[in-house]
C-alpha cells in the first residue's frame, strides 16, 4: 500500500527493505516503515512477529542484515547505541533497560555523565539536573536517592522517559511502554506521549493493545511472521481490522 | 499494584534518629561492632596481649597484602564475575621481581647489589606482569565469554608454576634493602613523620566533608546539621590520629636502635628510644584505598562497573563497552597483585615458591565479608578492607589463644559462611536490594 508520503515531505526516519535474519530463520523479512516529525506510528503484531527485532535494528541493539536506514532523508549508518544516540534516537525498552542498584539520576545519565573539570562524576549537578526534569515530568517523584529498585512501576518508567527527554531526543522509540502499569500510570504515559509529539518528536510504539494503539498512534505498521502486513491510518480503520491484519495478515485496502 | 507516586512524601528530616542524622551506613557500623567485639573478646582471652601496640602493628601489616588485592575482587565480584587466580598471580609477581632484582639489575644490567635503581626497576617489571596477565584474563573472559571462574581457575594452575619455572623452584632471596622497606616492619615512617602524615590525612578529611557540604547547599539538597558533621569530623580525626599514636606507641627494640647507630658509625645515646610509626606497606594500603573509593564512587569507569553489575544489558544499551570494561577490571586486578607481590614479599624478605598460596579464598572472603554480593552491583571499598582485618585478627588471635591451625580454618570457614547469612538477613530486613 503506498503511504501518502508526498504530501508530507521527508521522513524523520525511513527504514528500507530491513532484513535480519537469526540462525537461518528470517525474524525480519524486508520491512519498509518510515515516521514522521511530530507523528506516533504504531508497530503491531504477536510476540515473535519482528517489531522488536525491527526496532532494534534502529536503536542500534541489532545490526541488519540488508536494508537502509534514512534519517531525515540521509543514509545512516547505525552500528551501536551509541551511534543511535547521535541521530538523537531514544529508546524506552520494555524491561526498562535501568540498573536497578543505581539511583535515579545514575541512570538518567548513565553513559553520559556529567563531569567536572577534573574529569570526576559530578554526582550532585546530576542529582540537580534529574530533580529539573521530573519536576516536569513527574513532580510528585520525591525518591531521589533510592535505588531504582525500590521504584515503583510508574516511577521508573519516568525515570526511563526522562532519560530520553533530557537528552533532546527526535526519534523516540518505546516498547511496550504501559505494559507493567496501572490504570492511572498508563494515562500518564498517554499524556506524555502528546506532550512529546507537540514538540515535534517522532515516536515508534510497539504495543499488542490494539484499544491502545487507536487512541495514542496516527498510523499503524502491522507485522506478522518478520513481514509487513501493511502501513494504515488508525482513524480510517476499524479494530477489527487491525485485528484481522495481526491474525490474519490480511490488508484491509487490498481487500476492499 | 504500583502507584504513579509516593502517596506520602518522606519523612521530615527532623524526626530522625543519632546514626541517621550522621547518614553513617548501618552496615559499616554493624562490621565495625563485630570487628570490636572480636577484638575486645580476644583481649580479654589472651590476658590483655591482644590490644598491645605490638599486635596492632602486627595485624596491620598482615592485613595489607590482602587487604589490597581485596580492593580489585570487589570490582571483580561487582561485575559478576570471580578471580580465583590472585594467589598465583601473587606468586608469578613476585617471581619476576625477585628475578629481576637477584638476576636481571645486578648481573645483566650490571649495577651490582643494592643499586637505588633495583627496587624501581623490579617494581615497574612486577607491575606490568600483573597488568598484562589480568587483561588477558580480562580478554578471555570479556571478548571470547569463556566464564571467568573457568578462565581464573586454569589461571590458579597456571600462574602458579610458571612462578616455580620462573626461579627454577628456588627459593630467591635475600630480596634488595630499599625493596624490603615496603614490607612492613623493615620499613616505617618513624614518630615525626608519621605524626605529620596523620595530620594531613585528618585535615584532607575534614576537608573532603566540607566541600561535599558546600556542594551540597550549593544545588539547594538538604544537608545534615552542623553538629552532626561535627561529630562526623570528630570521629574520623579520633581513628586517624589514635591508629597514628598506637603505631607510635611500638618501640623499635633497643638492640635493633644500638644496630641502627653502629650502621651509621655513632653510637646510641643512653635512654634514647624511638617507635616505628606507620609502616611504608600500610601507607600504600591506605593511597590505594583512596583512590579505589575515588574511582568506584565519583568516575565513570566506577559507574559504570556498577551499573554493568547491576543490569549488564542495560549497560551496554546506554553505550557502555561492557566488554572493554571486564578487561580494565581485571588489568586492575592484576596490577593490585603485583603490588601486593611487592608488599609480601618484602615482608618476607625473600621469594619463596608457596608465597600467596591460599590468598585468593582470603581474598574473596574479605570481599564478600565486607557486603560485596556475588550476584553482583552491590560492594564498597572500606568494606573489603575491614573484611580482611576481621580475618587477620580471628586467625592471629586464635593463635595468640593456641588454637591449633586446622581448627582454626574450620571457626574461619564457619564465620565466612555466617557473616554472609547475616547480610542476607539484613538486606531482606531493610529492602536493601
Amino acid at each position: 500500500m503506498p503511504l501518502d508520503s508526498q504530501t508530507r515531505g521527508t521522513p524523520l526516519v525511513e527504514m528500507r527493505d530491513i532484513s535480519i535474519s537469526f540462525g537461518g530463520i528470517k525474524a525480519v523479512d524486508r520491512v519498509t516503515v518510515d515516521l514522521y516529525p511530530g507523528e506516533v506510528v504504531g508497530l503491531l503484531g504477536h510476540n515473535g512477529a519482528g517489531k522488536s527485532t525491527l526496532i532494534k535494528c534502529l536503536s542500534g541493539a541489532y545490526h541488519a542484515d540488508a536494508g537502509e536506514i534514512y534519517i531525515n532523508g540521509d543514509r545512516a549508518t547505525i552500528n551501536s547505541p551509541r551511534d543511535a544516540r547521535r541521530y538523537n534516537i531514544e529508546t524506552i525498552y520494555q524491561q526498562l533497560a535501568l540498573a536497578d542498584n543505581l539511583d535515579a539520576a545514575a541512570n538518567l545519565f548513565l553513559g553520559r555523565e556529567i563531569v567536572t573539570p577534573l574529569g570526576l562524576v559530578d554526582e550532585a549537578k546530576m542529582e540537580a539536573e534529574t530533580r529539573k526534569i521530573m519536576g516536569r515530568l513527574n513532580p510528585n517523584f520525591q525518591r531521589f536517592s533510592s535505588p531504582v529498585s525500590a521504584l515503583s512501576g510508574g516511577q521508573r518508567q519516568s525515570v526511563a522517559i526522562s532519560r530520553a527527554v533530557y537528552f533532546n531526543a527526535k526519534i523516540l522509540i518505546m516498547d511496550e511502554p504501559t505494559a507493567a502499569l496501572g490504570v492511572e500510570e498508563t494515562r500518564m504515559v498517554a499524556e506524555l506521549i502528546d506532550e512529546l509529539k507537540k514538540q515535534g518528536i517522532g515516536i515508534f510504539l510497539i504495543d499488542h493493545d490494539i484499544h491502545q494503539v487507536k487512541e495514542l498512534c496516527d498510523r499503524a505498521s502491522v507485522m506478522k511472521n518478520g513481514r509487513l502486513v501493511g502501513t494504515v491510518k488508525v482513524d480510517e480503520v476499524t479494530e477489527d481490522d487491525l485485528l484481522g491484519m495481526i491474525i490474519l495478515g490480511k490488508n484491509p485496502a487490498q481487500a476492499a | 499494584m504500583a502507584d504513579t507516586t509516593e502517596p506520602h512524601a518522606p519523612p521530615a528530616r527532623a524526626s530522625r534518629g543519632f546514626f541517621q542524622a550522621l547518614e553513617i551506613d548501618t552496615r559499616l557500623l554493624g562490621m565495625i561492632g563485630a570487628f570490636i567485639v572480636l577484638c575486645l573478646v580476644f583481649h580479654f582471652w589472651t590476658e590483655g596481649r591482644f590490644l598491645t601496640p605490638r599486635n596492632i602493628f602486627n595485624l596491620t601489616i598482615q592485613t595489607v597484602s590482602v587487604a589490597i588485592m581485596a580492593t580489585g575482587m570487589v570490582f571483580i565480584i561487582v561485575t559478576r564475575h570471580i578471580d580465583l587466580s590472585v594467589g598465583s598471580l601473587l606468586a608469578t609477581c613476585s617471581a619476576m621481581m625477585a628475578m629481576t632484582q637477584t638476576l636481571i639489575t645486578p648481573e645483566w644490567l650490571g649495577l651490582g647489589l643494592d643499586h637505588p635503581m633495583t627496587a624501581p626497576i623490579a617494581i615497574i617489571v612486577g607491575l606490568i606482569t600483573g597488568v598484562v596477565i589480568g587483561a588477558f584474563h580480562g580478554y578471555l573472559v570479556g571478548y571470547l565469554m569463556i566464564p571467568a571462574f573457568i578462565v581464573t581457575l586454569g589461571g590458579l594452575l597456571v600462574w602458579r608454576n610458571v612462578a616455580w619455572h620462573l626461579t627454577n623452584g628456588q627459593t630467591i632471596g635475600p630480596l634488595d634493602g630499599t625493596f624490603q622497606t615496603l614490607g612492613g616492619i623493615n620499613g616505617t615512617m618513624g614518630e615525626t613523620a608519621s605524626w605529620i602524615f596523620g595530620l594531613i590525612a585528618t585535615a584532607a578529611a575534614i576537608l573532603l566533608l566540607l566541600s561535599a557540604r558546600r556542594n551540597k547547599i550549593r544545588h539547594g539538597f538538604p544537608v545534615k546539621p552542623v553538629w552532626a558533621e561535627a561529630v562526623l569530623a570528630g570521629i574520623v580525626a579520633a581513628a586517624i590520629l589514635g591508629f597514628v599514636a598506637i603505631l607510635n606507641a611500638y618501640e623499635i627494640p633497643t638492640r635493633r636502635l644500638e644496630r641502627m647507630f653502629a650502621d651509621r658509625g655513632e653510637v646510641m645515646p643512653e635512654g634514647f628510644s624511638a617507635g616505628y610509626g606507620v609502616p611504608y606497606s600500610v601507607l600504600i594500603l591506605i593511597v590505594i584505598a583512596t583512590i579505589m573509593t575515588v574511582v568506584a564512587q565519583r568516575t565513570r569507569l566506577g559507574r559504570y562497573i556498577f551499573a554493568t553489575g547491576g543490569n549488564p544489558d542495560a549497560a551496554m544499551l546506554s553505550g557502555i563497552n561492557t566488554r572493554m570494561l571486564t578487561v580494565k577490571v581485571f588489568a586492575i586486578m592484576g596490577a593490585l597483585c603485583a603490588i601486593s607481590a611487592v608488599v609480601a614479599s618484602a615482608r618476607l624478605t625473600f621469594h619463596s615458591n608457596d608465597i600467596g598460596t591460599l590468598d585468593e579464598l582470603r581474598v574473596i572472603a574479605a570481599a564478600v565479608i565486607g557486603g560485596t554480593a556475588l550476584a553482583g552491583g552491590m560492594g564498597t571499598i572500606y568494606g573489603a578492607i575491614l573484611g580482611a582485618l576481621i580475618m587477620q585478627s580471628l586467625q592471629s588471635g586464635m593463635a595468640m589463644v593456641g588454637v591449633e591451625a586446622p581448627y582454626q580454618n574450620i571457626v574461619v570457614g564457619i564465620v565466612l559462611v555466617l557473616a554472609v547469612f547475616i547480610d542476607i538477613v539484613y538486606r531482606r530486613k531493610t529492602g536493601d536490594g
